[in-house]
C-alpha cells in the first residue's frame, strides 16, 4: 500500500497519488452510502503511459477491425498509399539519372537520408496523423464526448479513425532504407549500427511530439493545422535531402529552431562519414534521444494547457 | 457528506467581438457563463436543472464531468475535484447530451458498446447484464447492428442513454434528453429514467426545457438565469412563486359571450365557440372544468401548461427583450 503509482489525469498526467489513500477514500466513500446496490468498477491504474497505450489499442484495434470489414477496399487504398509515396522518391531517382550527385551526396548516401527521414515520419504519422483534425473537434465541441470517457483523451484522439492505410507510408521509407543500406559503401563500426535503429525510434518520437505540439495549439487555434504540417510533411520533406544543397539559414534553423535535423540528417550525416551543417559538433549525432525527451516533455505541458483552456461550444 | 457540491463556482469566458475601433481591432469582453452558483444534491435524487437558453446550463454539467475548468469556486463530484482527476471521476458518472452523440458515429451501435464495456473496464457479467436490461427497456434489440449516424434522433437518443449506464455510473447528467423526441419516445425515456432512479437509486439531474419533463420526474428544481441560482426547491413552489397560470381551452357547442362568471378562473380570448381561460397553476383543473361544464354547453377541452419561459420572466419580472437588452 505503501508504494506510489501514477493516477493519471491526461495523457501526460502529473498528479501523483498514493494509491493506498484512494483506495481507501473510494470504498469508505461508497459503501457507506450504497449498501452494495451499486458496483464499483475496480479501477486499475498503471500509470498515465500505460492507460494511454491500452486505450490506444483498443480504439485503434476497433477501427482496424471496422476496416478490415471491407478487405478488398482496404488493400486498396493500401497499395494506392505506398504507390503514391513510392512515387515521391522515384522523383530522386529520375534526378539521379541525369547528375551523378546532389549537393555532393552519392544517391546511396541520398536514400540513407531518406529512408531515415521516410521511415520515422511514416510511423509518426500512421500513430499520430489523426490529431491533425482535432481542430474540427474542438470547433464543433464534439471534443466533449471524449473528455467525457475515463481514458486519456491524446490517445482517443490520436487513435481515433486510426487508418493502417498510412503504412503504406512506412513501407516504402523501410523500402528505401534497406536498399540505401545495400549500396551503401560505409565503414561498419558497432557505433554506426547501434546508431541507426535508435535515429528511426529517436526521430518518430520527435516528429511525434511536434504532431501532439501542433495539435495543442488547435485549443486556442482551431484552423491552425496547416501550421503543423509545414513543420511534419514540410521537415519529412526537407530532411530527405543533403543539408548541403539548402540555404545555411534554414539548416540552422531545422537544428536550433525546431529540432528536426535531430531526426535523422545529424545521425545519418554521422553514419556516413560526414561533417555536420551549421557547426555543430559531431556528439550531436548521439543526442537525439535526448532532444526527443525534451520535445515530448514539452507537448506533454502543452497539451495539457490546451486541455485546460479548452473552452467547449454553447450548448 | 452531500454527493455533488457546488460552492460559488463560476465560470467566466473571454470573447472578443469585433469593436467599432476597426476592421481588425478587436474588444475583449467578459462573459460570466455561470456566476457564483451554490448548491448540493445528495445521493438518490433526481433533480431538474432549468433556465432559458443561455443560462448557464450547459456549461456547469460540463464543469460537472470535468470537461471545463471553473474559473472560480469550489466543486466537488462524489468527493472528486472534475478538472483536476477528470479520468477518474467518468468511471463513476454518466452523461447524456441530447444535441450531441458519445457513440462513435460510423460503427453500428454493439461496437460502441464493446469499446465501452472495455474502455470503463466494466466486469463482463456486468456488462452483459446491463446491456440486455437496457436493450430490453429502452428497445434497442433491432437496433445494435446499425450504423449510429443511420439512427433516427429517438432511437439514438436511446442508445446514448444506455451507453451512459453500461458502467452502473452513481450519477446520470442529462442535458436535453427529450429535445426533438416524439411523444411515445419521450415517454419511453421518461420511464425508464423513473425506473433507474427507483430501482438503482442513481442520482439524477436533467437540464430541460419541457416541463412535463420535470413535472413527471423531478421532485426538486433550481432555476437558473444569467448564471445566477434564482430557486431551489419543489417544482409546486416554483408555480407559486412565478404565480404561473395554466391555459383552459373549451369548445362549446355554439359562440357565447366570454365566460367571465367562474371563480378562479380569467377569460383571455375567444375564437368563434373555441374560448381561453388562465387559471393559476397551483391550483387543480377539475373543479374549474367542472363548473365551466354545468354552466356551459361543453364539447372539449385541453389543459395547457406554462413553459419555464414564461414562468421565469414572470418571477423576476422581465421579458426576454427587456433581458436582452440589458445584456448590451
Amino acid at each position: 500500500m505503501a508504494e506510489t503509482t501514477r493516477v493519471g489525469a491526461d495523457s501526460a498526467g502529473i498528479h501523483e497519488v498514493d494509491s493506498g489513500a484512494i483506495h481507501e477514500m473510494d470504498s469508505g466513500g461508497i459503501q457507506e452510502v450504497d449498501s452494495g446496490a451499486v458496483h464499483r468498477n475496480e479501477r486499475r491504474s498503471y500509470g498515465p503511459l500505460a492507460d494511454s497505450w491500452r486505450t490506444y489499442r483498443l480504439v485503434a484495434g476497433m477501427w482496424i477491425r471496422s476496416t478490415m470489414a471491407y478487405r478488398a477496399s482496404f488493400a486498396l487504398t493500401l497499395v494506392t498509399s505506398f504507390c503514391v509515396t513510392f512515387f515521391d522518391f522515384v522523383v530522386i531517382l529520375l534526378m539521379f539519372g541525369q547528375v551523378k550527385g546532389l549537393g555532393g551526396f552519392g544517391f546511396a548516401e541520398v536514400a540513407l537520408l531518406y529512408g531515415t527521414a521516410g521511415t520515422s515520419f511514416g510511423i509518426a504519422d500512421l500513430t499520430m496523423g489523426s490529431l491533425q483534425r482535432m481542430g474540427k473537434r474542438v470547433r464543433d465541441g464534439s471534443l466533449d464526448t471524449f473528455l467525457m470517457r475515463p481514458a486519456p483523451l491524446l490517445a482517443q484522439v490520436a487513435a481515433d479513425k486510426f487508418a493502417l492505410r498510412r503504412f503504406g507510408r512506412v513501407a516504402q521509407g523501410l523500402l528505401v532504407l534497406v536498399w540505401a543500406l545495400l549500396l551503401l559503401d560505409v565503414e561498419w563500426t558497432p557505433l554506426k549500427v547501434l546508431l541507426l535503429p535508435v535515429t528511426v525510434v529517436s526521430g518518430t518520437v520527435i516528429f511525434a511530439a511536434v504532431m501532439v505540439l501542433g495539435a495543442s495549439t488547435l485549443f486556442w487555434m482551431q484552423d491552425a493545422a496547416e501550421v503543423t504540417n509545414s513543420f511534419t510533411y514540410g521537415g519529412n520533406t526537407l530532411l530527405q535531402y543533403p543539408p548541403t544543397i539548402f540555404a545555411q539559414e534554414l539548416v540552422r534553423g531545422v537544428v536550433y529552431v525546431v529540432p528536426l535535423a535531430f531526426v535523422s540528417w545529424l545521425p545519418a550525416l554521422y553514419v556516413l562519414g560526414r561533417p555536420a551543417p551549421a557547426g555543430v559538433p559531431e556528439w550531436a549525432a548521439f543526442v537525439s534521444p535526448l532532444v526527443a525527451a525534451v520535445c515530448c516533455g514539452a507537448a506533454g505541458l502543452a497539451w495539457r494547457a490546451g486541455i485546460r483552456s479548452y473552452r467547449s461550444t454553447g450548448s | 457528506m452531500p454527493f455533488i457540491e457546488l460552492e460559488s463556482l463560476e465560470k467566466v469566458f473571454t470573447v472578443r467581438v469585433r469593436g467599432n475601433a476597426g476592421l481588425f481591432r478587436r474588444e475583449k469582453r467578459e462573459v460570466r457563463a455561470v456566476d457564483g452558483i451554490s448548491f448540493a444534491v445528495e445521493r438518490g435524487e433526481m433533480v431538474g436543472y432549468i433556465g432559458p437558453n443561455g443560462a448557464g446550463k450547459s456549461t456547469t454539467i460540463k464543469m460537472l464531468t470535468g470537461i471545463l475548468t471553473p474559473s472560480g469556486g469550489r466543486l466537488r463530484v462524489a468527493g472528486i475535484d472534475p478538472a483536476r482527476e477528470r479520468t477518474r471521476l467518468a468511471q463513476r458518472i454518466g452523461v447524456v447530451f441530447g444535441q450531441r452523440t458519445t457513440l462513435w458515429w460510423d460503427l453500428p451501435l454493439k461496437d460502441s458498446y464493446r469499446l465501452m464495456h472495455r474502455m470503463y473496464r466494466i466486469p463482463d457479467a456486468r456488462f452483459r447484464e446491463n446491456l440486455d436490461r437496457c436493450v430490453e427497456l429502452l428497445e434497442l434489440g433491432e437496433l445494435l447492428d446499425v450504423p449510429v449516424r443511420q439512427l433516427s434522433l429517438g432511437q439514438r437518443m436511446r442508445g446514448d442513454i444506455a451507453a451512459a449506464l453500461l458502467h452502473d455510473p452513481e450519477v446520470l447528467y442529462l442535458d436535453e434528453p427529450t429535445i426533438g423526441l416524439d411523444v411515445v419516445s419521450k415517454a419511453r425515456v421518461r420511464e425508464f429514467l423513473r425506473d433507474l432512479n427507483t430501482s438503482r437509486g442513481t442520482t439524477v439531474l436533467l437540464t430541460t426545457h419541457d416541463l412535463t419533463d420535470i413535472e413527471q420526474l423531478c421532485s426538486r428544481v433550481m432555476v437558473i438565469d444569467r448564471g445566477r441560482l434564482m430557486y431551489d426547491g419543489e417544482l409546486s413552489g416554483l408555480h407559486a412563486v412565478g404565480e404561473s397560470e395554466r391555459l383552459l381551452m373549451v369548445d362549446l357547442e355554439r359562440e357565447l359571450p366570454p365566460i367571465t362568471d367562474v371563480p378562479g378562473a380569467r377569460f383571455v380570448r375567444s375564437e368563434g365557440p373555441r374560448q381561453w381561460l388562465a387559471f393559476p397553476a397551483t391550483t387543480s383543473a377539475a373543479p374549474l372544468v367542472a363548473a365551466v361544464a354545468a354552466k356551459y354547453p361543453l364539447l372539449d377541452l385541453s389543459v395547457r401548461e406554462p413553459d419555464i419561459e414564461a414562468v421565469i420572466a414572470k418571477m423576476y419580472g422581465g421579458t426576454r427583450e427587456e433581458r436582452r437588452e440589458s445584456l448590451r
